[in-house]
């Protein structure tokens, strides 16, 4: 794959009507919707599906979702959710968590979904992103990175940001800028960012970090970790990043996706197509 | 992927499948060809929503006998024209010959062209006029994401119902350099214009991914097309000769 760099600014809007995506993530833990601040204190929400179908008819471009079940709670037969909302929901589903190759990742794809989000794996093993680019090709694969700044003091200079895995809990003293590098050479088709700093915390992205990042490959970034306000989201569209991802702002019914929308509306193309609709083509059918 | 099993779906999809390996020839009549690549149940569950019952076959039979095939795929030009080289062109080739309506998705879009550059020349079906070509260097590639539909005429049976200007979901790097302006029905901008919709007859394409562009505009683009299929008197016709002759 072509690594080439582009300037943080992305492509004059003159040249492609590409809008910038709106993905609402929803964490999953035993086929059910959770949602926790840094991972910890996980209260349950719901169905997947319902959820997802929500997102979608108030102009979700794109669902995440983060499937946080452990290792042993997770078996073939609970991807039962993915399939449920494969079956209700018709824009890009990506499905993350515990994968760890290619046999968990086409469990995922013939479930439903259309991308398939792989972290502490590759990390452990960079060669499984090549493996899983070879078999499904680079457009489903999203190497999802959790970023955390180094102090300071401790990195001399210019800001730095270490790889960090299970919710920032384990450290890998890799670099991140030159890990982003590595996942596109190795055949990731898009980069899901978080910012572990601001995870949970809803303070904002970390900027620098996404401005970076863009700055470093040339397939698109999902900028994640922080959003608390809609004014956020803008700044992560100013940063580069072609996606901008939130779940509690979200979750919690702070904000539609729509008024998310509809609030950078004037500022970035975004796509209101299927803002309010009910069902078209699909209730036309019935 | 390589999966060539009936993929899981809907109840529906499930209960067609039954039937054509029960009925076998001409049970089902819309086929989704499996070129081994692509995520094929999602395409048979967005087909089922719009009201009609997809089988997923690799069967040349099935294809020939099919009222409407729709050819998906994804990633590069050609592996999936590969897999259909052979037995299943020929089959396809007869049942359009026979009155069938197609329609290509993506890199199954891109195979209704002369041919591709990717990986050096590669030929194409031909049953539409242009050369596949890399988008330029001057955007970022590849194009990810939900871009606007631009048409000449919005009152194009396959955008019955579609408002303007509205977005479909693409994944993509090569598109088509139309040589022809007739065959277009809508287009796209990323560094350059491309066809997003193309055909003539009953021979269509997008390059954009209907089953994951919303309901809006993916699902329905696929309902119009299927309707367009399923409405075709001389298709009907033909049915009817046949059941008359047996």
């Amino acid at each position: 794959m072509n690594v080439g760099r582009r300037g943080a600014e992305g492509p004059a809007r003159s040249s492609t009507g590409l809008t910038h995506r709106i993905i609402p993530c929803l964490d999953v833990a035993g086929g059910r919707v959770v949602k926790g601040v840094r991972f910890k204190d996980l209260t349950e929400h719901g169905d997947p599906a319902e959820a997802a179908r929500r997102y979608a008819e108030q102009g979700a471009d794109e669902i995440v979702f983060l499937d946080i079940s452990a290792a042993h709670e997770r078996r073939d037969t609970q991807l039962d959710w993915v399939r449920r909302t494969a079956e209700q929901v018709f824009v890009p589903l990506s499905v993350g968590g515990g994968v760890r190759g290619v046999e968990d990742a086409r469990n995922l794809l013939l479930a439903g979904a259309d991308k398939v989000g792989i972290n502490t794996a590759a990390v452990a093993r960079p060669q499984v992103l090549t493996e899983l680019a070879e078999r499904f090709g680079s457009q489903c694969v999203v190497i999802s990175i959790d970023a955390r700044r180094i102090a300071e003091g401790e990195s001399a200079g210019d800001p730095r940001w270490e790889v960090v895995t299970h919710g920032g809990r384990s450290e890998t003293g890799r670099d991140a800028i030159e890990w982003v590098g590595e996942c596109v050479e190795r055949g990731a088709g898009e980069i899901l960012l978080t910012s572990i700093d601001g995870d949970g915390t809803q303070q904002g992205y970390d900027l620098e970090l996404i401005r970076r990042v863009c700055r470093e490959v040339p397939v698109p970034v999902i900028a994640s970790g922080g959003v608390g306000t809609l004014e956020h989201l803008a700044e992560g569209l100013e940063a580069g990043a072609a996606a901008v991802l939130a779940a509690s702002i979200f979750h919690h019914g702070t904000h539609t996706v729509e008024e998310a929308k509809r609030h950078l509306a004037g500022r970035f193309p975004m796509r209101l197509d299927d803002v309010g609709s009910t069902g078209g083509a699909a209730e036309d059918a019935r | 992927m390589s999966e060539r099993r009936v993929s899981s779906g809907p109840e529906v999809a499930r209960d067609d499948a039954v039937d054509v390996a029960a009925a076998g020839r001409g049970s089902a009549s819309v086929q989704i060809v499996d070129l081994g690549v692509g995520n094929l149940g999602n395409l048979q569950r967005a087909v089922a929503v719009c009201g009609w019952r997809a089988a997923i076959t690799t069967d040349p039979g099935a294809v020939q006998s099919a009222r409407a095939v729709l050819l998906p795929g994804v990633g590069a030009f050609r592996p999936p024209r590969e897999a259909l080289r052979g037995e299943l062109e020929r089959a396809l080739r007869q049942a359009l010959a026979d009155g069938a309506w197609l329609l290509g998705i993506c890199v199954g879009f891109q195979l209704l062209y002369e041919g591709s550059e990717e990986f050096g020349d590669c030929d194409g079906l031909a049953l539409l006029r242009g050369t596949v070509r890399r988008l330029p260097e001057s955007v970022p590639l590849p194009h990810i994401g939900w871009n606007a539909l631009r048409a000449q005429d919005w009152s194009h049976p396959l955008l019955a119902g579609v408002a303007p200007g509205a977005h479909a979901y693409f994944v993509h790097s090569f598109a088509a350099d139309a040589a022809t302006d007739e065959e277009i029905v809508a287009t796209c901008l990323h560094g350059r214009e491309f066809p997003a919709i193309a055909g003539r007859g009953r021979v269509f394409g997008t390059q954009f991914h209907p089953e994951k562009s919303g309901e809006a505009v993916g699902l329905r683009v696929l309902t119009n097309f299927l309707r367009l299929a399923g409405a075709d008197d001389a298709h009907a016709g033909r049915e009817r000769a046949e059941v008359t002759s047996r």
